[in-house]
């Protein structure tokens, strides 16, 4: 029979929860790392078992965590239980927590500053791990967006970090600048048959690259933020989050700061599919497992009060590939509901009927079970959710 | 023997329960301290001061007997009281945010 184990990383602390493939009943487990804020924990396809934890904080920084058994047992990867704790040379270890911009001339060019609030050039400072993207084929290597916005990659199991230059590099740099939420590179998206990575960065856009990360170029074309001073413009939109089925890597779907958007071409370019929602600001998106034209998001009211309309909790569902959206209200909050539902804060099982799951700011996480048709509480008073994801085991 | 008190959720990271005693030698510094303190606990490289820069976190203070040392230049001597080990060396998070 098949399981379901649903990471859930929380402004205090981890939490996993866990059932069967009936997904009625649920073990919850945590918190792990407490007190910590955790903003993303996801599991390898390659190995299940190995699943990679961002806990950062603003006291005391990044700290990359490891589970090599499903979560029962947790380490730091530079420094694991049993090695030496200094390298042969007497220099300590630590490098997991690690992340240094590339500043060699080598890899070509990288920048030093960004643009600021007040428009002007700020350094590039590393605050935090965003989200952590295990490569789907081998369980060693993880990519990490990271705020100041830019991608990391590790071979080796997040013991060390390398910055993948040439995004910073590649010539918009100097022109994003921080939304809301800090400049951070909060989602990346691996084609499942090639080279081809996605990413998109909270204030600068979404950009791709085709050759595994080297090179980069911006891919915003449609997209029109009437916030920024050329609604139009190549970089400085505010996307929020981006979403793929395996099957159509030239598909994308975008919830953007306002607007829900479509790419058939890998994002050359994007046309709005916001359609009939009751509105189009949002954080999460994603999609069917099963089919590459359903789509889920949570409307939120606007930019400036951040719940569901009405105090109405409500996932809206479109099975056209956009434009056409049903609401689902089975199961969620009728009244008196205002909380959020943040950008990594959704995902979808890959059981044969296709789970949604999405956890809020007031520390619910709902599952369907039905591919959003009824839904459930698994857990209520968990801290703040910042992200979930969902593993599906044999 | 420097005897170091370090914040909840770092004793937690370090897998330490109590306080954390330190030799060091010759005259000791921040610096030396904080070099100590990191070569032991490698895992601790980072929640203190930057890794880049080294620059103590903003929200990490360093008290010891009735002092703010948080500003004091790495390479001054540790007040005598806490080099003798009289005294212990606190390292906290500051109290912000809610």
């Amino acid at each position: 029979m098949s399981k379901v184990r649903v990471l859930v990383g929380t402004r205090k602390g981890a939490f996993i929860l866990t059932s069967d493939g009936k997904r009625e009943k649920w073990d919850v487990a945590g918190p792990f790392f407490a007190g910590w804020p955790v903003y993303h924990m996801k599991g390898s396809s390659a190995d299940p078992n190995r699943i990679y934890v961002s806990q950062a904080s603003d006291w005391f920084g990044q700290v990359i965590q490891r589970s090599d058994d499903g979560g029962k047992s947790w380490m730091q990867p530079g420094t694991p239980p049993g090695e030496s704790t200094t390298t042969p040379q007497g220099q300590p270890k630590g490098e997991s927590n690690k992340f240094v911009y590339d500043t060699s001339e080598k890899t070509g060019k990288p920048l030093t500053t960004h643009q600021w609030y007040d428009g002007t050039q700020h350094p590039w400072e590393f605050k935090r791990v965003w989200h952590l993207e295990p490569s789907l084929k081998d369980p060693d290597t993880v990519y990490a967006g990271v705020e100041d916005a830019a991608l990391f990659k590790s071979t080796n199991g997040g013991k060390t970090w390398e910055e993948l230059a040439g995004l910073r590099g590649h010539g918009t740099g100097p022109k994003w600048q921080p939304g809301a939420g800090g400049m951070c590179l909060h989602t990346i998206v691996l084609d499942p048959k090639g080279q081809r990575i996605f990413v998109a960065i909270s204030a600068a856009g979404a950009f791709r690259s085709d050759d595994g990360g080297k090179n980069w170029k911006p891919i915003n074309k449609g997209l029109k933020s009437n916030y920024i001073p050329d609604p139009t413009a190549e970089v400085g939109h505010c996307v929020h989050r981006i979403a793929m089925h395996k099957s159509r890597p030239n598909t994308l779907f975008m919830q953007k700061h306002w607007d829900v958007m479509r790419t058939d071409d890998a994002g050359d370019n994007w046309r709005e599919v916001s359609g009939n929602l009751p509105t189009d600001f949002g954080f999460v998106i994603d999609v069917h497992a099963h089919e590459p034209e359903t789509v889920y998001v949570v409307p939120i009211k606007s930019d400036g009060e951040h719940f569901p309309l009405d105090g109405k909790l409500r996932v809206y569902r479109s099975r056209t590939g956009g434009n056409e959206w049903q609401e689902l209200s089975k199961g969620l909050p009728e009244r008196d509901c205002y909380v959020d539902v943040l950008r990594d804060a959704m995902a979808v099982d890959s059981l044969d009927k296709c789970g949604v799951y999405f956890g809020t700011t007031g520390g619910q996480v709902y599952a369907s079970a039905d591919a959003g048709d009824t839904w459930n509480p698994i857990v209520r008073d968990l801290p703040a959710v910042l992200s979930v994801e969902v593993q599906s085991l044999p | 023997m420097i005897t170091v008190v370090l914040p909840p959720h770092l004793r937690t990271l370090a897998h330490v329960s109590g306080d954390v005693e330190l030799e060091l030698a010759g005259a000791p510094t921040l610096r030396s301290l904080l070099d100590a303190l990191e070569a032991r606990y490698p895992m601790l490289q980072g929640t203190i001061r930057d890794h880049a820069t080294l620059e103590r976190r903003a929200y990490v203070r360093f008290f010891a007997c009735e002092q703010d040392l948080s500003h004091e230049p790495l390479d001054a001597p540790l007040p005598a009281a806490v080099a003798s080990g009289a005294e212990p060396f606190f390292i906290i998070g500051a109290i912000a945010g809610g």
